[in-house]
């Protein structure tokens, strides 16, 4: 029932853009129809595979890394006082910054290469990973600490077996939403000087006006960004084992 | 199940091989902001017997309890001792009314918590744990993970969970109100078979419970809260308190918890 709404409403919404397309009457360099597109995908496959696996590299990277951050940034917070203090107050900083004003400085420290796309998408996920993780960290059940406490917890035995578990659904929220923006990161990196990847790739159309190109492009992007969503998505369900997916009874 | 002795059963922590201690409540006084729970509070809670402290709702039993933990950030005046002078910490378990129990740990390790959180599960303490959960019908539930458990089963592994810790003090703080009648009625009896020894100290705002479960009874009423005079229900435990005996006491106890709130 699920796979037959989803084909029925992705078909609907391709429909409904030829017809736009071919009623308006809109000249190809506006916006393609959806044939056109899948005929640049068809003819221009071998291309954006390369240019797109670039793309996918740096959005893994960045994940792995701005996760890993992230993760790393709430610990240390959670576990010392002291150094929370001093954290905090730059991760409150660097967020006052728009990130994207900083891409092309970025590109003049780690170059054109993927260095440079990869900071980008670790400076905004490794934000909303912290955030989430964090919060998650503080809000253990206080009864849960107070049984330790009387129990004569070691610290670190806390931390493992009561409060990473109980914070976990709330990092994953924070990284399924990092899943969702790592894509902008690495694209807006990319749009600021590289010389491969999606976003490079779309540049370089939008100048020529190959707009059917572009779309192609983001198609690919789109895919890989759902691909990437549903495997992290799917992974979080399965270390977060004990957790009901009360959300979609069968 | 007949003839299980939890002392025999799992000789865990030295703490056991000590008697337990008494413990005195000397001239207590604490405060909540803008409230006073306690002021020059005396008690007396004997050793090696399960004392019930009754009340209603909001008058200080829990932290009554927490008192006597040592809970972080819980300051007060007077003294609170165990009667051979030994330091609190380590020696009380503590049994809350939520089960808390660990959805990511499966139900044997939730027994051996403590022993895990402190770093020392050995092979003994993980067949003590094993032995425990037969002892209380779980024979088999070991591996599985509590989300498969009901209010009761979970409640009970909870109980096992506090036994393990083999405590000489064991502070329960309405254990049983979570659970209907009937469950109630056999943790009950679960916790008197297999608590053996230890002193333990059960808040309760049940009348009834009280009754099956303690050997002493103390009513705490008013603001600050104040210990009646102790009661000392007839008979072994656990009580069969449809006798007309004990409805004359649950009527005075009852008598005593409205007291102070008027008719």
């Amino acid at each position: 029932m699920k796979i037959i709404r989803f084909l029925t409403l992705v078909g609907g919404l391709l429909l409904l853009w030829e017809l736009v397309v071919d009623v308006a009457g809109l000249p190809h360099y506006i916006l393609p129809g959806p044939m056109a597109v899948a005929r640049a995908v068809y003819l221009k496959f071998a291309i954006l595979l390369v240019h797109g696996f670039t793309t996918l590299i740096e959005i893994l990277a960045g994940l792995a890394l701005g996760t890993g951050l992230g993760a790393f940034c709430a610990l240390t917070m959670i576990v010392s006082r002291p150094l929370k203090q001093w954290v905090l107050p730059v991760l409150v900083i660097s967020q006052a910054i728009p990130v994207f004003a900083l891409a092309p400085i970025l590109v003049i420290w780690f170059g054109y290469g993927m260095a440079s796309k990869i900071a980008m998408a670790v400076l905004i996920i490794f934000f909303p990973v912290t955030a989430a993780f964090y919060d998650g960290l503080r809000r253990t059940e206080p009864d849960l600490l107070e049984l330790a406490r009387v129990m004569n917890a070691r610290p670190l035995a806390t931390l493992r077996l009561i409060k990473i578990p109980s914070a976990l659904p709330a990092f994953a929220s924070g990284l399924r939403t990092a899943t969702a923006v790592a894509p902008i990161g690495a694209v807006v990196g990319e749009w600021v000087g590289a010389s491969s990847g999606l976003g490079y790739f779309m540049l370089h159309a939008n100048a020529r006006m190959q707009i059917d190109l572009m779309f192609a492009a983001l198609f690919l992007l789109s895919v890989m960004s759902l691909i990437l969503y549903f495997t992290i998505d799917h992974l979080l369900d399965r270390i977060i084992y004990w957790q009901k997916k009360e959300e979609n009874p069968k | 199940m007949p003839g299980f002795r939890f002392r025999q059963t799992s000789p865990v922590t030295p703490d056991v091989t000590r008697p337990a201690p008494a413990i005195h409540f000397d001239n207590v006084g604490f405060s909540f902001p803008g409230k006073t729970v306690f002021s020059g509070l005396n008690l007396f809670v004997e050793s090696g017997l399960c004392t019930c402290i009754l009340g209603p709702s909001g008058c200080g039993k829990s932290t009554l309890l927490r008192l006597i933990s040592g809970s972080a950030g819980l300051t007060f005046t007077g003294t609170i001792r165990f009667g051979d002078n030994s330091r609190q910490q380590g020696r009380t378990a503590w049994m809350a009314q939520q089960d808390l129990l660990l959805p990511w740990m499966s139900i044997r390790d939730n027994v051996l918590l403590g022993d895990r959180l402190r770093g020392t599960v050995t092979v003994g303490k993980r067949s003590a744990a094993n032995r425990l959960l037969a002892a209380a019908g779980l024979e088999g539930w070991g591996e599985k993970l509590p989300g498969v458990l009901s209010g009761g089963m979970r409640q009970r592994v909870a109980l096992l969970r506090t036994l393990m810790e083999d405590r000489s003090v064991i502070l329960m703080d309405e254990p049983f109100s979570a659970l209907d009648a009937l469950t109630r009625i056999k943790l009950q009896n679960l916790t008197i078979q297999l608590i053996q020894g230890a002193t333990v100290l059960l808040v309760t705002h049940d009348p009834m419970e009280a009754l099956r479960v303690a050997d002493r009874i103390y009513v705490l009423s008013g603001q600050p809260a104040r210990p009646g005079a102790v009661i000392t229900p007839p008979g072994p435990r656990p009580r069969d308190v449809s006798d007309a005996a004990f409805a004359r006491l649950n009527a005075q106890l009852l008598d005593q918890l409205l007291g102070e709130d008027g008719p």
